[in-house]
Order: structure tokens, then sequence, then C-alpha cells
């Protein structure tokens, strides 16, 4: 039917209307201008201080979910306003050489989350959470990571760093060592030295790879340089999707798994506060993700291993498996968003706003009122 | 004989006969609720996880809405989570709630500011993470079903039914002129035009049941179709000559009789042709050109030929027609076109359609069926030669005015 509906309109396209039919047939078209009234609501929005994030405005300030329904977190067992800034920094003890030992336990677990409002994807993850516990350590300690399987399928830890090989979470290296491939019920303890410093990641390594990496099995892997960096409100983004319906290509993007969930609940910071944000590619399918910012800047310093920053630029391309630490100050306050500047990504979820001091320090039904104006909701910045 | 049937019927000491027919059914129904109550003994859980069938029936767009009437297919509920439309996410509500039971519909409105022209990519992803997908290949407006609407759907069907059609007849006096031995060329021209049509609708209803839910039968609608139109006019036609079993004409139908017949199944032809026309021009894929409306005439202007043709063949041209019987039959012919018009611009349902096309088809079907026989030449051969070259150039002329209506 519609290719034969495509044909004949594009026969007749250019044809002379009927006259009997003219009249009509134009005050059906006349309307037809169909974005223009949902148009006319307009790019507005950004900036209700103290309301429920920014959807519910009229018209399009962006895609997002519909409204009304929201993800359970209680039920998922993790919130990305929290995971935000959870660095999980294990359990550490002196050991008679002196060195630090650094030491965590990462359980495999298979689990249902709720990926967008109302969506349910059968997750494998680490110790219950989607990315998996942002591990952090300190350049030049020992570190170990006790890793047990009880998901059902078989899976490992393979972090990016610098270890022997029988720790390398690669199947079929290392199992005479009980490496490399951890069968369901097995554990083992991955033992190497925190280095380089700089933002690393670690994931799952089990053939078919992009299966079980997109299902969930990637964290972030910090460690810091000896003298540290400077004091910052530190943040780590993990970006990801999700393919729900398995064909190859992702349904939901978003960091830290849970699409448009900052804009439903910005992340707050401080003015003229330095924010420092610990940015992870873990997408699958698609080759590269990226990362942008509206209405600032940010020092760019490519996998963290160098303390002198690469670039200022306010967007970073990132390919699979890529990741960069990102400083920068909000000298305005006011709501930024940041997403994806892959639109497609952005506008299947991977987008949020940070929310910079109280906005003008409007009260709510000011704040409510400067929204419906036409050019309202830039958040306010004064 | 009488007594022994009634023995048969109630023999003693036995149960009577509805009684035996019966029990089955007791029993059916009896199995059906223990196997119910018991949740199917034996069947354990379903293997793998739940099937979503999802159609989508009917697409609206209205300004900064997009309507999206889904129908559950499968033998599950599905649940509706999100909307996007060209990789988007963006807000709608559902008129039924998210959830759709068996064979169940809801309507999502979708809030997107489409641009008239644009190809669209809508993608509705279910609780379980699958996905519906839907396709708007050039946004237009819906219509308002409002009486202006109606009107111009009627002045559509007349334009390309009724008046084409009521043109084809005026060919009648011409008919008259020819001699005897183009009789069975001409019917035969008619059998070849109904042959096409009966093709042509066929392969329409195919094509659109195959957008149709499975559930209510898909492409099986056509056949069906089909098959109830072409058993239903058997059936009034044996009960008509029936009827007239006395007239001793009877056995000969007239020329007035297969006119008739010609005309409801060239209507039920064109009730599916305003049907496509109506729903194509309500999703805004049909532009009403002049060349359309004029193709269309011109396609079926042959079929007012094609009902004449047998009041010239079988009564020789001798029984003048009253004006108002030639009317009647051109507007039984052309009229299901307004009607057609009507309902596929209103509320388009693709196995309604289906089923409509199919009903066409065994219509024809079944006038071929009555008027071949009038092809046979003086040796009672049905494939003659005038037969065979008439039928040709009936199918000849369908598929060459068709080029009209269809590129």
């Amino acid at each position: 039917m519609s290719e034969r509906r495509i044909s004949r309109r594009g026969l007749l396209g250019a044809a002379a209307t009927v006259p009997a039919a003219a009249g009509l047939h134009a005050l059906v078209t006349g309307r037809g201008f169909g974005g223009e009234p949902a148009l006319a609501g307009g790019p507005n929005g950004h900036g209700e201080p103290g309301a429920a994030g920014h959807q519910g405005h009229d018209g399009f300030a962006h895609a997002t979910f519909a409204p009304g329904r929201s993800v359970d977190h209680r039920a998922n067992g993790f919130d990305p306003s929290e995971l935000l800034r959870d660095f999980d920094y294990g359990k550490t003890r002196r050991l008679a050489s002196g060195r630090v030992l650094r030491e965590w336990q990462i359980v495999a677990q298979d689990k249902e989350i709720e990926v967008a409002p109302g969506v349910k994807y059968e997750a494998w993850t680490y110790n219950g959470r989607v990315p998996g516990p942002t591990l952090r350590a300190r350049e030049g300690e020992k570190l170990r990571v006790r890793f047990v399987n009880a998901s059902e399928h078989p899976h490992t830890m393979h972090f990016h760093g610098i270890h022997a090989a029988q720790m390398d979470g690669m199947p079929g290296i290392g199992e005479a060592s009980g490496g490399g491939q951890v069968e369901p019920g097995k554990s083992f303890a991955y033992e190497f030295d925190a280095d380089p410093f700089g933002l690393h990641l670690y994931h799952c390594h089990v053939a078919p790879l992009a299966a079980h990496i997109s299902r969930g099995l990637y964290g972030a892997f910090v460690i810091d340089p000896k003298r540290g960096r400077p004091d910052a409100d530190e943040m780590v983004m993990v970006m990801s999707g999700f393919d729900t319906n398995f064909d190859l290509s992702n349904e939901v993007y978003a960091v830290n798994a849970i699409g448009f969930h900052y804009v439903n609940e910005p992340i707050r910071v401080k003015r003229d506060e330095l924010v420092r944000i610990y940015l992870v590619n873990a997408l699958e399918f698609d080759p590269i993700n990226s990362f942008h910012v509206h209405a600032n800047f940010f020092q760019h310093y490519p996998t963290g291993t160098s303390l002198e920053p690469s670039e200022l630029t306010d967007t970073v391309v990132q390919g699979q498996g890529q990741r960069g630490i990102l400083e920068m100050k909000f000298p305005f306050d006011g709501d930024y968003m940041f997403h994806a500047h892959v639109s497609e990504f952005a506008e299947l979820g991977w987008t949020g706003f940070f929310r910079v001091g109280n906005p003008s320090g409007m009260t709510a039904a000011a704040a409510a009122a400067y929204c419906k104006l036409p050019w309202g909701g830039n958040g306010g910045a004064a | 004989m009488e007594a022994a049937a009634q023995a048969e019927r109630a023999p003693r000491g036995r149960l009577p006969a509805w009684a035996l027919g019966l029990i089955p059914l007791g029993l059916i129904a009896l199995a059906i609720a223990a196997f119910a109550l018991l949740g199917g003994p034996g069947l354990g859980e379903r293997t793998g996880p739940p099937v979503e069938e999802v159609s989508v029936e009917r697409t609206v767009l209205r300004p900064g809405t997009i309507e999206l009437t889904l129908r559950n297919d499968g033998p599950d509920p599905v649940g509706i989570a999100q909307v996007a439309v060209n990789d988007a996410y963006v807000p709608f509500t559902a008129s039924e709630g998210l959830e759709i039971g068996r064979l169940g519909s809801t309507r999502l409105d979708v809030s997107y500011p489409w641009i008239e022209g644009e190809a669209y990519a809508i993608s509705v992803l279910t609780s379980s993470g699958g996905t519906i997908e839907a396709e708007i290949p050039v946004a237009a407006e819906t219509p308002e079903a409002d009486l202006g609407f109606y009107g111009l759907m009627a002045l559509l069907g007349i334009y390309v039914g009724v008046i084409p059609v009521s043109l084809g007849m005026l060919w009648l006096p011409f008919l008259r002129r020819l001699g005897r031995r183009w009789i069975g060329g001409l019917i035969a021209f008619t059998v070849g035009l109904l042959a096409f049509l009966a093709i042509d609708t066929a392969i329409e209803g195919l094509e659109i049941a195959a957008g149709a839910p499975g559930a209510f039968g898909g492409a099986n609608l056509v056949f069906l179709g089909a098959l109830v139109a072409y058993l239903g006019l058997a059936g009034v036609d044996a009960y008509l000559s029936r009827r007239d079993e006395r007239r001793p004409q009877a056995a000969i139908p007239s020329g007035a009789y297969l006119a008739l017949l010609v005309a409801v199944g060239i209507g039920l032809h064109n009730l599916g042709e305003g049907l496509a026309i109506g729903s194509a021009y309500a999703t805004g894929a049909l532009a009403l050109g002049a060349f359309l409306v004029i193709g269309f005439a011109i396609h079926n202007t042959t079929e007012g030929l094609a009902i004449v043709a047998p009041l010239r063949g079988v009564d020789g041209g001798t029984e003048r027609p009253a004006a108002a019987r030639l009317v009647g039959l051109g507007l039984v012919a052309g009229a299901p076109a307004i009607l057609g018009a009507w309902i596929g611009a209103a509320s388009f349902n693709p196995s309604m359609a289906a089923l409509l096309f199919g009903v066409g088809v065994g219509a024809i079907g079944r006038v071929i069926v009555q008027i071949a026989p009038q092809m046979r030449d003086g040796s009672g051969r049905l494939l003659n030669p005038t037969a065979v070259g008439g039928m040709l150039c009936g199918i000849a002329v369908l598929y060459a005015t068709g080029l009209l209506v269809s590129v």
C-alpha cells in the first residue's frame, strides 16, 4: 500500500488540481504545516528552579521520555544521582614492605533493571549496578580485586592498565593459575599495581564481547597521581547505551545508565567551584560518543595520564573504550545542558543538566512566570 | 420407510438424537473448564519471553501530534513504555492505557513538531525493550472528517465511479448496431475486463492484508471474502432461479439480469477502489491531481461498457431497457466508490479493507462464471477464437488505462 501511495504522490506532485476539489484541498493543506503550532511553544524552558526538572513545559524544549513515569531507582538498587560522586576506595592495609595494598570484592550478578521508565532489561552487572563501582586507587599501590562470578554466565574483569598476562581477565590466558574465564560460581583475585595514573576502565572480556559489555559489565577505574589533583567537585560519568531489543543497535543512551536522569534531577554544582568529570565511553555498537557542555569550556586531559591539559574545548569525542578528565568552573548561576553532541544519542537519552547555584535567586513562582515568557527559561543567568 | 426412519431416529431405550449431539459439546466444555482450573496440567511454564506482536492500524497526523492506533496481535499482553520519533524520545499519552491486552488496541497521541512532506520513523518501545516500528513515508495533515470532507470524498467517488461508468454505458446504442457475430466477442471482452479487475483487486487486497494484524486472518481475509461473496451470490442466484422455476425461459438468464450481475461485481470492485483512494487521500499520500481523476475516469469508463454488453449480447438489442434501469445499473456499479472513499478516509482498517477487497474478487469471479457461457460459438466451444480475442482485448484495454492510475 504505502509504496503505491508514494509512487502516486510522486507522479501527481506537479499535476494541476481538479478545480472542484482544489478549494477543499487547499483548505486542508493550508493548515498542514504541522510543525508550526508545536514549535510555537518554542525553544523554551530550562531553568525552573525548584520544579521537577525540565519536563512538562509546553512544546519542545528537548527530547524526553513520556511524562508521568520515572525509573524506580530503589528497585534498580542504584541511583545515578548517587553513582555520580560515588568513588569506591576499597579497603587498605599497609604491607610489610611499606606499600599500601588496596582490596575490593566485585560480584557479577544477573539483574533485571529499569533502563528507561517502564522498560525492563535483563542486565549483567558488577555489584548489582550499572555502571559498576568506580574503583579508585593511588599511583603505585598494590591492588587486589577479588572477583566472584554469581552470574549464570562466564565473565571476567579486564582492567585497562599495566599488568601481567594472567591478570588480564582474558579468556584462555592464565587459566592454569585460575585466571582467564571465570565460570559461574567461581572466583579469581586480580592482582596488579596501580599504574599508570589516569582514568581507565574495566569490563568483561568474555566473547561475544559486545553482548557481555553492553549488558552492563563495565565501570570506571581511577588511579590518582601520587601528588593528587587540585581539590574539586569530582564526578564520574560513564557513557553507555542499552540494546533492549537485541538488534545490535542501542535503543537508549545515557551517562550513568539511566537516560535523561540528569534532566529530571540536574547535577547541582557551586558557582566558581572547580568541577572535575571523569568521563569514560563504554558504549557498544556505535563507534564514537561525545560530550558537550553548554555555555562553558573545559580543560581536557585525555586518559588523565598527564597533569597538563591538552586542550581548552567544549566538546570532546571518544571512541569505544576512550576516556578523559574534564575540568571546568561555572561562572554564572543557572541550568546548563550537557549531552552527547551526537544528536541522536542526546535525543535518545544522553542528555542532562548542571544546575549552578539557585538560578538568579528567583522564587519558584517568579521563575514559573519567567518560564512562560517567549524568551524565558534560560536559567536566569544574571 | 417412514416407520423405519422413525425407529432409527428414536430407538427404544436409547437417547434422543439431540442429546447425542449435545454430549460431545458438554464433554468439551467440561474438559476445557477442568484444563483451565488446573492451569494446563503438564504444560508447565512457557518457554522463552512473552511474544509481542503489535501492528500499527492507523496513523493520523494533526498539527504537532502524531496519533498511532496500535493493535495487539499476539498471544500476550503488551506494555507500551516509550515512543521515539526519528531517533528522539518524545512525550505521548495513551487513550486506553499503556497495557494492551490480546486483540486490544490503544491510541498513542505523540507530541511531535512534524513538518509536512518529511518522512518519519516511529519506534514504540515496549516494557520488555522490544520495538514496534511505524513509518510515515510523507507527512501531511490528516483531513478532519467534517461535512466538507465527506462532500469532497463523495465528489471524488462520483468523479471516479459514477460518471465514468455511466459514460461507458452510453456505448449501448453503438453496441445495438453491431452485427450478431460480434456478440460472443463483446461478452468475451467483458469477461477479460472482469478477469483483470479480479486479479487487480486480489493483489491490492493482499498488499493491504500484509499490513493487517495476523490474528484477524491477514491474507486469509481476502480469500475468505472472495469465497463468501462467490457462495453468497451463487446462493442468491439459485434461490431466484428456483422461484422462477415455472417460467420456461428461466434456464437462460436474461440480458438485464446479467447486466445487473456485472454491475454488482464492478460495484464491489469500485468499493475497494474508493477505499484505497479515500485512505490514501486521508493520509496525505494522494494528491488529487486532475491526471489521476482523468486516469480513473478512462479506466472505469470501460467498466460501463462491460455492464451494457450483456444487454446487447443476450437480448440482441431488441428490447430497449428503460432509462431508469440504466441509471440504476450505473449507480450500482459506480456509487460504491463513494461509500468506499468515505470508509477509507474516515476509519481505514486494514483487516476490514482486506475482507472487502476479497468480497470484490469473489463477486467478480461469480459474475465471470455467470456470463462466460455466452461466449460459446455455434459449435458450443467456450474458448473459440472470437472469445479469446475478446478477452485479450478486454485485459489489454484495462491494462493500458490502468497505466494512468498506477505507475
